[in-house]
């Protein structure tokens, strides 16, 4: 049942390699957008810590901001 | 009616729903996995490599439709001057170009055991090679220009160009003599593949699609990040 899964009548080395080919494109493009949003998240929150009281004053006024910063991140 | 495009909007709503499509995208493919590798039959003239028709159609399929969304926005950018959808262009690019090239790849794979050849220079074929090319000036237009009105306005006009390509794409198998076999499934005529294949596409397509949503999320939420430092940056 397996080896005939794996050989698909001769065809298995074309059939394996276009899926394996097909889940390695998308993890691979999952992991490469996934590590950027990463980043820049982390950005982000750097960014907000580092920012004096005045700034951090300036940001209080911009409510979409300041909505975005509480809903997530943890700061 | 734009409003609903508004940033602030959407990103409250991408945070929500896009560990929900994550695991929708995870049940989806492994049915569709057991569809196409299990349970669908083999084919009476080409045997088990039809079942490369699983991943190679659904990308094609999506390589396309996201290409004609981006032309189609890419001509909103300059009639509505509305920046975010060119951010929603640039977010959905890269699913694109992953899929037009998953395409491109499995359809040499299929070539070798069907006509005997990777690559061949058919209207079909090199079509695809060319929206793979305009997805790739695309993407490029945004690396290399800093200034981002500029990016906007060349890779808006590289998709517009890029247009041109899709119905040379749908019809080339109609207009040239090609290797490439015409359309099995057909929207507006009878369809020509059996429901015990038809399923398994039908599913694999979804998954596809839900994997393109997911990434357009996940980018789309980097790129408002983006900003958002940009304008932190700033103060």
């Amino acid at each position: 049942m397996i080896s005939e899964l794996l050989n698909m009548n001769g065809y298995g080395v074309y059939v394996w390699s276009s899926f394996i080919f097909t889940l390695f494109s998308f993890s691979f493009l999952y992991a490469v957008v996934k590590l950027n949003l990463i980043k820049e998240k982390k950005k982000f929150e750097e960014n907000y810590k580092s920012l004096d009281e005045k700034k951090l004053a300036s940001v209080a006024k911009q409510k979409n901001v300041q909505r975005d910063i509480s809903k997530h991140f943890h700061i | 009616m734009i409003n609903y495009f508004n940033p602030n909007n959407t990103l409250k709503i991408i945070n929500r729903i896009q560990k929900f499509v994550f695991a929708l995208f995870i049940i989806v493919l492994l049915l569709g996995l057991v569809e196409a590798l299990v349970l669908s039959p083999e084919d009476y003239k080409q045997s088990d490599s039809v079942r490369i028709m699983y991943v190679h159609v659904p990308s094609a399929w999506i390589s396309l439709g996201i290409f004609s969304f981006i032309s189609i926005l890419s001509f909103g950018v300059f009639v509505f001057k509305n920046k975010n959808f060119s951010l929603i262009t640039k977010s959905l690019a890269p699913s694109g170009f992953v899929f037009s090239i998953i395409a491109l790849v499995t359809g040499s794979i299929w070539g070798k055991p069907t006509w005997g050849t990777w690559w061949a220079w058919d209207a079909r074929i090199t079509s695809m090679l060319l929206l793979s090319i305009f997805y790739l000036l695309f993407i490029t237009s945004w690396k290399i220009t800093t200034d981002t009105g500029k990016a906007e306005k060349i890779s808006s006009i590289i998709a517009i160009i890029g247009l041109i390509n899709i119905p040379v794409i749908k019809f080339s198998v109609e207009w040239w003599n090609t290797l490439h076999q015409p359309a099995s499934v057909k929207i507006l005529e009878e369809t020509t593949i059996h429901s015990s294949m038809l399923t398994p596409l039908a599913i694999m397509t979804a998954a596809f699609a839900l994997f393109s949503l997911l990434i357009f999320l996940m980018k789309y939420n980097t790129e408002l990040l983006k900003i958002k430092n940009k304008g932190l940056n700033r103060l």
